[in-house]
């Protein structure tokens, strides 16, 4: 076995050395009758090169982006991911090494990782940023649990229009740590959170207002005022973010008065992958920088005073803090944030700007050219970044199964998370459609509906 | 001197962010191609971004030098051994990380239809199979993110059990030597800890079990084999113990590796293990995650599985969401899935003899090391291990000479360092996992390294006092970096 290096007279020098006759005496702590007596129900060990050709046949069985044209997001956006990114993230020296706890041997990772915490305090405009959490899900419900924390409330407002699998992780987390989640309606015509049911849901109870901007059904929210009405009541302000390549061009969350600002990388540098691994992100204000979850890196200096990195404030941490530490997490997702940090620093604040520019402006087309479509209409009327929402002559579920038979994965079907929209149709456009392709949409949908196949 | 430790070559680099100059890029997008509108007739100005101050304008040549010169700072399994105790720091195959870049595999949205998306479903499906037959135990779920969100899911699991019995019970016993997250994630699925004090040979001690299991108790956390390396021999009588009042048994997975294919967890009485993808099945670390940590229970927790599950009618996968009493969604999507193709393409690399070969390379090294050093280290608790052993600094003690400064002379040699002040039940611990992948050479130069800084610490402790010499910084200010945190870059 090549993973394996141990010849026949290794092990019998190395068995010698021990001082026991075979293998099998390794093993003499574990009871007799809990060793196994067979071997594990596996396949036999396959070759290398029967194991590629093996996995590209399953890959195959998968349609892909490169296959298809894709017009879903819903916090998985199909972004260009520069060669440099994937190269830099193959390193040997990056993707083989843990978790920096040695400071000296890891000052790459560190170094890196303190550049990735500047650049989501500089996207975000917040003041401190962690080295990153599982993803933009589990990162919102951490600071929901932060807030609480801080607070010492134990209810948590959240918008409806916060992306359903968001909602429903922040469920999980809170319901066994007896903290409250009620959630605030969306306005029907406009598609955004209602400002005057969330003013009467606040009391002094709620530790923190949650508002996802742009929203799930891609409309951009009203950030500050949600920020100064949760403030007037005490609460904190947590901003999701889940398409982060928006803050190219829209106001960062730290602008409105987000006091926590947790959403999805995945946006930067990291490919779909069927759903992970992604990037959490997650930042603050100064004040707050006790009560984070999750791994900081520090500058400091050495011993002959050279600036260097370290992990720091590693006493909230589990492996310090064991049942009091301010959140559980230990592997988080370093390499996802070197791609991010890579991709960020190769784009500059002109590329992301350009980036989001594409974004929106390819976004509009489509959604002018489907809204011109006999039947098909647009039901909310806030402004939009690269997603938006379509009302269908048919159900979603009919029409994207025919777009599929012409090479074209449609949007979202807002049904799977909202049974009376069944005939609503989430839409993603990113840099990665280009006109012919959201033209051969245009062109499938129209022949779609009228009743061609 | 023993040990491939040399100066190298090491570069200077600065931030990024003071690299660079105004109008420089690194990017290439596509042009526009369709009208161009005016921002302002799209979005308010009051919700627009008016600048992106700070962030770095550099060419793409210059993003690359800068990282590749961050990277060769960086220690890694690709360069040497990393006898990290309780991290399975084992060899990444690189046939995973083809496999995993795959278009078909990488390329792939998470909502895209069932019926495109077969693949995937089938890996995980099988991927499920193997885990649990590995583990002796009925069901798994591959969503979470790492082994703390297992610990997590598997405790939810575990309460909503309970619950359903009508009474979610209030403690979690956890050993003394238990991992950290162990009673963190038992806080954050809202129970109360109650520490359990190993017995004088290192184990956990059935009596006191026994004395503080009551219907209270909702569960024991156990790591086997413990963080000493050495395996729960009485774990059929606790898990018994746990049973009889109602209690269930959580199994934390991390030190899987040395028992692979030899003793299963389930076998021995455990209901719930979480496992770590990213230690026994070799996806890399990545420098701090991602990782992945499935969790297999017993039939009787199935119903609480996390949604969604991977069902297969006939020749059909299916994602099914209608699990009326499941714990709910611990992610937004399905899981690590990335890695989990490297780790469904390690088991197939390995298949059932290569998997049980593994267990037994693991804990041939980890024994061969432990007999080697064991002349020159105190290790405490010095009989039959697992993965790992727990040597310390005791014999050095006196000539000034801590586990910390053994560690950082190890750099000095070209070696990473064990895991050092862990467990916490046995002071100045330098906890020591060798994993398969090291060879007898390795070893041997490793343990020369070791005994060569034993033999400092009598001659001239100050060189090992004073150690890391060649690395490209010296020992850090960690008091300074906690006084006047300085988290970022400010221009």
């Amino acid at each position: 076995m090549r993973f394996i290096p141990h010849t026949p007279e290794d092990i019998a020098a190395m068995l010698k050395a021990i001082g026991l006759p075979d293998l099998e005496a390794l093993f003499a702590d574990i009871p007799a009758e809990l060793r196994l007596q067979r071997e594990l129900n596996l396949p036999a060990a396959t070759s290398e090169p029967e194991l590629i050709s093996h996995l590209q046949g399953m890959s195959q069985k998968n349609g892909h982006s490169l296959d298809y044209g894709l017009f879903l997001g819903a916090g998985a956006y199909h972004h260009f991911v520069p060669p440099v990114v994937e190269e830099i993230i193959s390193r040997e020296e990056f993707y083989t090494a843990y978790t920096p706890y040695q400071a000296e041997l890891s000052q790459g990772t560190l170094q890196a990782t303190f550049e990735y915490q500047t650049l989501m305090c500089q996207l975000t405009a917040m003041e401190v940023a962690n080295a990153s959490m599982y993803d933009g899900a589990s990162a919102v419900a951490e600071a929901a649990l932060m807030a609480s924390r801080i607070l010492q409330r134990k209810k948590i407002l959240a918008s409806s229009a916060l992306h359903p699998d968001y909602l429903a992780v922040l469920r999980t987390y809170l319901k066994d740590l007896g903290v409250e989640l009620e959630n605030i309606p969306w306005l029907d015509s406009e598609g955004t959170t209602s400002i005057r049911e969330a003013e009467e849901l606040l009391d002094r109870d709620v530790a923190a207002l949650i508002l996802q901007s742009p929203n799930f059904f891609g409309c951009l929210e009203e950030g500050s005022q949600f920020a100064d009405m949760a403030h007037a009541h005490g609460a904190l302000l947590i901003a999701a973010v889940v398409e982060p390549t928006s803050l190219g061009i829209l106001k960062p969350p730290g602008e409105w008065g987000a006091d926590i600002v947790a959403g999805e990388g995945q946006s930067f540098g990291n490919p779909l992958n069927f759903g992970g691994p992604y990037l959490g992100f997650f930042a603050t204000r100064e004040k707050f920088v006790r009560q984070m979850p999750g791994r900081l890196v520090g500058r400091t200096v050495d011993l002959q005073g050279r600036p260097g990195f370290v992990l720091a404030l590693a006493t909230r941490e589990q492996h310090i803090r064991r049942e009091k530490a301010t959140s559980n997490i230990c592997t988080n997702e370093a390499l996802c944030a070197l791609a991010a940090t890579v991709h960020l620093c190769l784009l500059g604040p002109q590329g992301l700007r350009e980036l989001a520019l594409l974004n929106l402006n390819k976004a509009h087309y489509a959604k002018e050219k489907i809204a011109g479509l006999s039947g098909f209409r647009l039901p909310f009327s806030a402004p939009i970044y690269n997603e938006f929402v379509v009302r269908m002559p048919e159900p979603v579920e009919e029409i994207n199964r025919r777009l599929r038979e012409r090479g074209i994965i449609g949007g979202l079907d807002l049904g799977r998370f909202f049974p009376e929209m069944s005939d609503c149709c989430l839409f993603c456009v990113t840099e990665m459609n280009s006109r012919e392709e959201m033209d051969r949409l245009l062109e499938s949908l129209g022949e779609i509906t009228r009743g061609g196949n | 001197m023993a040990g491939i430790g040399t100066s190298g070559l090491i570069l200077e680099e600065g931030l990024i962010f003071e690299k660079g100059s105004s109008g420089r890029v690194g990017y290439s997008l596509p042009p526009l191609d369709v009208p161009q509108k005016g921002i302002d007739t799209l979005i308010p100005p009051s919700l627009q971004r008016m600048d992106l101050e700070g962030l770095p304008e550099v060419s793409e040549v210059e993003v690359v030098r800068h990282f590749v010169r961050l990277s060769q700072w960086n220690y890694s399994i690709a360069s040497g051994p990393y006898p990290l105790g309780s991290c399975t720091m084992k060899y990444n195959p690189r046939v995973n990380e083809r496999v995993a870049r795959l278009p078909g595999f990488s390329q792939i949205h998470p909502l895209q239809p069932e019926e495109l998306s077969q693949g995937a479903l089938f890996l995980m499906y099988e991927l499920e199979r193997y885990l649990a037959e590995i583990s002796g135990l009925d069901r798994v779920t591959l969503q979470p993110a790492a082994g703390a969100q297992g610990e997590l899911t598997g405790m939810m699991m575990i309460r909503a059990y309970h619950t359903a019995q009508g009474n979610p019970r209030r403690i979690v016993l956890v050993p003394d030597s238990a991992h950290g997250t162990n009673p963190s994630s038992s806080a954050l699925s809202g129970y109360q800890v109650q520490a359990l004090p190993s017995n004088d040979r290192g184990l956990i001690d059935p009596a006191q079990v026994r004395k503080l299991m009551n219907d209270k108790v909702a569960a024991i956390m156990i790591t086997n084999p413990n963080t000493l390396g050495l395996f729960e021999e009485e774990i059929c009588r606790i898990c018994e113990i746990v049973h009889s009042h109602g209690g269930l048994v959580y199994g934390d997975g991390a030190n899987l590796n040395a028992i692979l294919g030899i003793t299963r967890p389930g076998d021995m009485g455990f209901d719930v293990l979480h496992l770590n993808l990213h230690k026994t099945f070799s996806t890399p670390h990545g420098g701090g995650g991602p990782g992945a940590g499935p969790v297999a229970v017993r039939a009787i927790l199935a119903p609480f599985l996390p949604i969604p599950v991977v069902n297969k009618e006939g020749d059909r996968l299916r994602l099914n969401y209608d699990l009326p009493r499941s714990i709910g969604k611990v992610r937004a999507f399905h899981a690590n899935f990335a890695v989990l193709v490297r780790a469904y393409a390690y088991i197939l690399s390995l298949g059932a003899a290569g998997l049980k070969r593994i267990g037994q390379m693991a804990t041939l090294n980890a024994n061969y090391l432990r007999r080697q050093v064991e002349s020159s280290f105190h290790i405490p608790f010095n009989r039959l291990c697992k993965h790992e052993f727990v040597a310390t600094d005791e014999r050095q003690q006196d000539k000034g000479v801590k586990t910390l400064d053994i560690a950082k002379r190890l750099m000095d040699k070209g070696f990473h360092p064990p895991t050092i002040y862990f467990p916490l039940i046995v002071p100045g611990a330098l906890m020591i996992e060798p994993t398969e992948s090291e060879s007898k050479e390795s070893l041997d130069q490793f343990i020369s390294a070791l005994k060569e800084i034993a033999e400092e610490a009598e001659r001239d402790p100050s060189q090992v006092t004073s150690a890391p010499h060649l690395t490209k910084v010296s020992r850090l200010d960690e008091v300074r970096a906690a006084r006047e945190p300085i988290l970022r870059w400010k221009g």
